[in-house]
């Protein structure tokens, strides 16, 4: 996994709230057995019109926003299926980081165990950051993990919460399971204690 | 330990190691393996050398993929058949259990599970899929992943989680006639709304869930995700025990009784603490229907559309013309009025047996209407065996509808099973999103009784009054 520390960029704007995984990146693009590729696939219900033509309003189709980062977007982010699917494919597309009142736990988690920052700000915050983002062609801001702040603009930043644990995997880009593997001991004493205590969830373990 | 939530028992009996900050390394009893989400999973434990911890503790089956018509062809979608392909040769690959489309077994993951006895009380059960919380209906502390958790547990049998919070539904009174789980469960969601549940696991409680069968309680668990929570729980009680009692991967004989003890003595203490708690009352519950694009999106059978003119809140009010918009719908119209393409009856929120035998009541002796496309899908190849030998498929067939092979099917579309733009389909699952059933497909959420009488009538109707 790519380490997560500081990101300044170009802020994308989506302001809808409970966007579902499904919307994210819809089912037609789910039959890939491929991590990679996935931006194709990312919005696609809502990049094109009934008629097939572009949207021109919707982020993704405008050219300001071809190198974004980051993306600004309502409550509930993510809400629906467990598709890692969805932090693929708008990791596809460059996004690193994504600024939300709140966010669906299951895509929350996913974020992080693909290095995407999946930040929490006030609904007041977030909706700062759409009026800037609509009043400049191109509004940035340095998201930091170290100090857990988004810079918006000289001087003024926003704070978030991050669980330590988290933050340092995403810090230091560390692989998950090697980190649970170190437990090895643990886990197998714990099998042994459990497999002695309730042998019914250790059928494939005759004793 | 003082008294305890029948989460915090399961959790506690789990947890491997924990850190000073709460971290939790949490042990996984069992995981449900579906064509989807896994081969990224498989692909990354290839690429770093390690193989599955108990391969015997997983279970995978195909089911988002699979056709529901005449299967003696294969699958003619290449990529569906690559992707089907792929989990039955890393299953093959490393041992883990997998029964295949022409295997009497295979059906919806969350399905099969309990149906074979692999789900059972007390464990921790995962699956690359948000709707494992299903699971939770066995007293199970069951819960979506996501790919590359899928690969952490099948390497480690473990995951790194945080304790969430816990939240107490409790459902007291009695249910009105005609108003099943399905109507329960959309009524909670439409109280609480569709990220109410966030960061929780919901312990569902009181007289009504006592009352569900196992296949009710399933059906309410499994939409616990559908209000954001992390997992839905029910208390095991007897009906749990006789429900899991003589299953193939259920333990037998003298293991059994010490299991069912262990069992009985989950369920949440008297004295223990929730962090949250709602109450509803059965009588207040009537049918539901859902009008909009996600499932907090919902009303009474005899209720009509919002008006997006009476709302306040500036974002409520556009969410909600922007959702009539997408579904068609002009404001204000009854919901009795709304006239319905096609009906599907499935989906592993109700595709098990007791659904079928309550849509095919409806419909026994009735035709579907002439504007309608109907179809049931059952929820494995044991519950259309099951279906079989009780003639619910010659009631459904008589009637007009399609009777099919076992898989998710039109609840996301995946296969051949589409809605076309514009389509308005009754539908027993569990998600109303945009496109859900087809790009520009139009969802109705239901309940079986009601999918069914729609399908007759082509348009919904109140069961509660409707004569014929
Ligand atoms: S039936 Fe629908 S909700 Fe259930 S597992 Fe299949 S696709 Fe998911």
């Amino acid at each position: 996994m790519q380490a997560f520390t500081t990101l300044t960029g170009t802020v994308a704007p989506l302001n809808r709230g409970d966007v579902d995984t499904d919307q994210i990146i819809p089912k037609q693009y789910l039959k890939t057995i491929h991590r990679t590729g996935l931006k194709e696939g990312l919005f696609a219900d809502w990049r094109s019109r009934p008629d097939g033509s572009l949207d021109p309003d919707f982020f993704s189709n405008q050219s300001r926003y071809r190198d974004a980062t980051i993306l600004l977007t309502g409550e509930n982010f993510g809400c629906g299926s467990s598709r890692e699917h969805a932090p693929w494919a708008l990791l596809d597309y460059g996004i690193r980081c994504i600024l939300a009142p709140s966010f669906a736990d299951i895509f929350y988690n996913n974020c992080f165990q693909n290095g995407i920052l999946p930040v929490v700000l006030t609904v007041q915050e977030i909706q700062t950051l759409f009026d800037r983002v609509r009043s400049q062609n191109i509004y940035q801001v340095t998201v930091n993990l170290v100090q857990q702040a988004v810079l918006v603009s000289e001087g003024e930043r926003y704070t978030f919460d991050v669980d330590p644990f988290r933050k340092d995997c995403m810090l230091k880009g560390l692989d998950g399971i090697a980190l649970t593997l170190q437990h090895e001991a643990a886990i197998s004493a714990y099998e042994s204690h459990r497999a002695h205590q309730d042998p019914w969830l250790f059928h494939d373990q005759r004793r | 330990m003082g008294s305890q939530t029948l989460f915090e028992k399961i959790w506690n009996q789990h947890v491997v190691r924990e850190e000073p900050d709460g971290t939790t390394l949490l042990y996984i009893d069992r995981q449900l393996v579906h064509e989807v989400t896994s081969p990224q999973a498989f692909e990354g434990l290839r690429l770093a050398g390690r193989s599955p911890r108990r391969p015997l503790a997983a279970l995978a089956v195909p089911d988002h993929n699979v056709p529901t018509t005449d299967r003696s062809q294969g699958i003619s979608d290449p990529m569906s058949a690559v992707q089907i392909s792929t989990l039955e040769n890393n299953c093959a690959e490393f041992g883990i259990p997998y029964y295949g489309m022409q295997d009497i077994r295979q059906g919806i993951v969350h399905v099969i599970g309990p149906e074979q006895g692999f789900t059972l009380p007390g464990m921790t059960i995962v699956c690359g899929d948000s709707h494992t919380s299903t699971h939770g209906a066995f007293g199970a502390l069951a819960f979506g992943i996501g790919t590359s958790e899928v690969e952490h547990v099948l390497a480690t049998q473990c995951l790194v989680q945080k304790r969430p919070q816990t939240m107490e539904i409790r459902v007291e009174g009695t249910l009105p006639d005609y108003c099943s789980p399905k109507d329960v469960i959309l009524a909670i969601i439409g109280r609480i709304g569709i990220g109410g549940g966030i960061g929780q696991v919901v312990e569902y409680t009181g007289a009504i869930i006592r009352s569900f069968s196992m296949e009710g309680r399933m059906t309410l668990c499994n939409m616990s995700i559908e209000a954001g929570a992390r997992a839905g729980l029910v208390s095991p009680d007897e009906k749990t025990v006789e429900y899991v009692k003589g299953r193939p991967l259920s333990p037998q004989g003298e293991t059994f009784e010490q299991a069912r003890k262990a069992w009985l003595d989950l369920s949440t203490d008297s004295g223990a603490r929730y962090d949250n708690l709602v109450e509803l009352q059965g009588e207040d519950i009537s049918p539901q229907v859902t009008w909009g694009t996600n499932p907090g999106m919902v009303t009474d059978v005899n209720g009509t559309v919002p008006n997006p003119a009476d709302i306040e809140d500036e974002k409520v009010r556009s969410a909600t013309q922007r959702a009539l918009d997408y579904m068609g719908l002009q404001p204000s119209i009854p919901v009795c009025d709304i006239q319905i393409d096609r009906v599907f009856i499935g989906s592993c929120t109700n595709s098990r047996i007791e659904d079928l035998r309550v849509a095919a009541k409806y419909v026994q002796g009735k035709r579907v209407s002439g504007k309608v496309k109907a179809m049931v899908v059952p929820g494995s190849g044991l519950v259309k065996q099951q279906a079989e030998e009780e003639g619910l498929d010659r009631i459904f067939r008589e009637a007009g509808f399609e009777w099919r092979e076992p898989g998710c099917s039109m609840c996301l579309a995946m296969n051949a099973d589409v809605l076309t733009p514009g389509e308005r389909c009754a539908s027993t699952s569990n998600r109303n999103f945009e496109g859900r059933q087809g790009k520009g497909g139009r969802t109705h959420l239901v309940s079986p009784a009601m999918a069914a009488a729609a399908a007759v009538e082509g348009h919904f109707v109140d069961i509660r009054s409707w004569n014929v």
